[in-house]
């Protein structure tokens, strides 16, 4: 919809297309979207290779924290963003994908990795289409209040059944790192990071291409006007519900892979400040573009490790050190709304299209 | 059947308590349609104020009245300051605002106070079966509701502040202030929520000891429809008990979980709460 309006209003965009399609970036404007998407991912992993090849290993697991907190996002970025529900609860669909790792791993140590992350796919999808259909008729303040429940009472749930879930200790396991005939190549946590990024691409170019399709369309015109898109006759309920689905399925997939990195699951990592921070790293970023995500998984890694860095080097207590991510978090959120509210890649593509104009 | 009475007695105790918090969430949805995602936090400094006062002078009264005072001021001043500067705008940006200023003074009270537990004194003993302390939490409840019903009634203030919620343009011609209805409501119901964090923090204080009262109290203000001061009171009593059946009964880890489930089992019957009218709408 949004497409055609705009070639309505400016034909000399259009002609500006068609005398671009000649060079290299007409080439990739003409690609179909699925390949063009994949052939980005393939891209991103191979930066990811150079990246994690040419430093450490603590850098590795950073670029690797950076991926799935970028999946946790874009997963919100779709339900927030793109269908205009607000979820605070994200953080326990990484929960249900974290446990459902180690459940996977400590029961049927046999089953390859895929098979793990793929059922806690199908966990979280699961779990999504449960909160999705029961919420389905709430908005706004009311699905928020909703949604915070399930962020604070599921993690609770491991505590409640600690024989199965290892009450508040979480649940331990080892897995494999590099296959042994890459082993002089790679270390371990390079290794993971790449698989991880791996994941991540692949579930991201699903959620770009999703978005760019009609049930991204619908998502948007539900966003913008609800009753409006009803009479169109886009079906509002089972939009709304999909994108939930979705969303928890990367939610889930997200904590997966960070399962699979640390080797651990504990109800503490899964607090409502982890669901609130996401919201944060979302509107940071910028609601309504999947790049938005990016810069809010990247800020979500360092800024919390500059956080702890300042408030170590200005000898400041632990209480201070602990806090101050979190702190910082609440205070980028008020600025963000009240003085940037398209956030960072708001920002990036005004100041784009500023030098385009030129 | 004794269990059970107890537990009946306990919740109505507790859901006292999600009633205040509830109230508190209602009187600024009805003045701002701003669901104020603070209201734990502003609550927490409050008492942590609270404690650090009875710390020096002893009295639990007084740290009880510098509560009340605080969370009042802190509720004005987040009105004036971060939420007069986004009304007007899409929802979320008030919702984020909100949870921005949570996330801030939680951080803040670890900073100040550390992330761990102080013991924290109830106002009366707090032993038996419906003890003093139980008593007066839920007399306390009873008496605010009632002022607030009597505030809204009989008195100019409240009509002035019923007039600025319901038509602003309508009240300014009528040459109510309505910027200052808005922040009154803000204070009042700061007050109310700083009241409900005395009554729920003890028996321990750490930044985290509001959270799942908070769920509880925007659970109770969602089931009455988050617009009637009445039907949040009720919503918190119901959510009380109820959840007080789930503990003793299931195991007191489920109750958030539960709270979810009495939440969506409600809604998905009346989306808009159990005490509003449904209201049409004009495409």
């Amino acid at each position: 919809m949004a497409s055609s309006l705009r070639r309505k209003q400016a034909p000399a965009a259009a002609t500006a297309r068609a005398s671009a399609r000649r060079g290299p970036a007409g080439l990739w404007n003409s690609l179909p979207v699925l390949p063009r998407h994949l052939l980005a991912a393939l891209a991103a992993l191979a930066l990811v290779a150079v990246l994690t090849s040419v430093t450490d290993g603590l850098t590795a697991l950073r670029v690797a924290n950076v991926g799935y907190y970028l999946l946790a996002v874009a997963g919100l970025q779709l339900l927030v963003g793109f269908s205009g529900q607000i979820s605070l609860g994200n953080g326990a669909f990484m929960f249900i994908g974290a446990y459902t790792t180690a459940l996977m791993v400590l029961y049927t140590p046999m089953a390859p990795l895929a098979v793990v992350m793929l059922a806690a796919v199908a966990a979280g999808c699961l779990a999504g289409m449960l909160v999705g259909a029961a919420t389905a008729r709430l908005h706004g303040p009311y699905l928020a209040g909703a949604t915070l429940a399930l962020a604070v009472g599921l993690p609770a749930v491991a505590l409640r059944f600690p024989d199965l879930l290892g009450g508040s200790n979480g649940l331990f396991f080892s897995l494999r790192g590099a296959p042994p005939a890459l082993s002089g190549l790679v270390s371990d946590s390079q290794w993971k990071a790449l698989v991880v990024w791996f994941v991540v691409l692949l579930a991201l170019v699903v959620l770009a291409t999703t978005s760019r399709g009609r049930l991204g369309r619908r998502m948007r015109a539900i966003r913008d006007d609800e009753a409006a898109a009803a009479t169109a006759g886009i079906p509002v309920g089972r939009t709304k519900v999909v994108a939930f689905v979705i969303s928890a399925g990367c939610g889930s997939l997200a904590g997966a892979c960070q399962a699979y990195l640390l080797g651990t699951a504990t109800p503490s990592s899964f607090t409502l400040a982890l669901s609130l921070s996401l919201l944060a790293a979302l509107v940071l970023g910028g609601l309504g573009s999947l790049w938005g995500a990016l810069w809010g998984a990247l800020a979500l890694v360092y800024l919390e490790l500059a956080g702890e860095e300042l408030a170590h080097a200005m000898g400041l207590g632990s209480n201070v050190a602990n806090n101050a991510p979190v702190v910082f978090f609440g205070v980028i959120l008020i600025v963000i709304v009240m003085a940037w509210p398209l956030g960072v890649q708001g920002a990036l593509s005004r100041l784009g299209r500023s030098l385009r104009g030129r | 059947m004794n269990h059970f009475i107890d537990l009946t007695l306990n919740g109505i105790a507790n859901g006292a308590i999600y009633a205040a918090l509830g109230l508190s969430l209602v009187i600024i949805y009805q003045a701002t349609r701003v669901v104020n995602f603070a209201q734990p936090a502003l609550a927490l400094i409050a008492v942590y104020l609270a404690y650090a006062v009875y710390l020096a002078t002893g009295s639990y009264w007084t740290g009880f009245a510098v509560a009340l005072a605080s969370g009042t001021l802190m509720g004005v001043l987040a009105e004036r300051l971060l939420i007069r500067p986004v009304h007007g705008r899409s929802p979320l940006s008030a919702i984020i605002v909100t949870l921005g200023l949570l996330l801030a003074l939680q951080g803040a009270a670890g900073m100040v106070w550390g992330n761990g537990d102080y013991s924290f004194p109830y106002p009366m003993d707090f032993r038996g079966r419906f003890s003093p302390a139980g008593a007066f939490g839920l007399g306390a409840v009873a008496v605010v509701t009632l002022l607030l019903f009597a505030l809204y009634r009989f008195t100019p203030l409240g009509l002035r502040m019923r007039a600025a919620a319901l038509h602003p343009e309508s009240a300014r011609l009528s040459g109510v202030r309505v910027g200052l209805m808005l922040t009154a409501g803000w204070g009042i119901a700061s007050a109310i929520g700083a009241l409900a964090g005395m009554l729920a923090a003890p028996p321990f204080l750490s930044p985290n000891a509001l959270d799942a009262v908070f769920v509880y109290g925007i659970a109770a203000a969602v089931l009455g429809g988050l617009e009637s001061p009445f039907g949040a009171v009720a919503g918190g009593l119901l959510l009380g008990v109820g959840l007080s059946y789930v503990s003793g009964y299931a195991g007191p880890e489920l109750t958030t979980l539960a709270a979810l489930a009495i939440l969506v089992v409600v809604l998905s019957v009346r989306p808009d709460g159990l005490f509003t009218r449904p209201v049409a709408r004009k495409v």
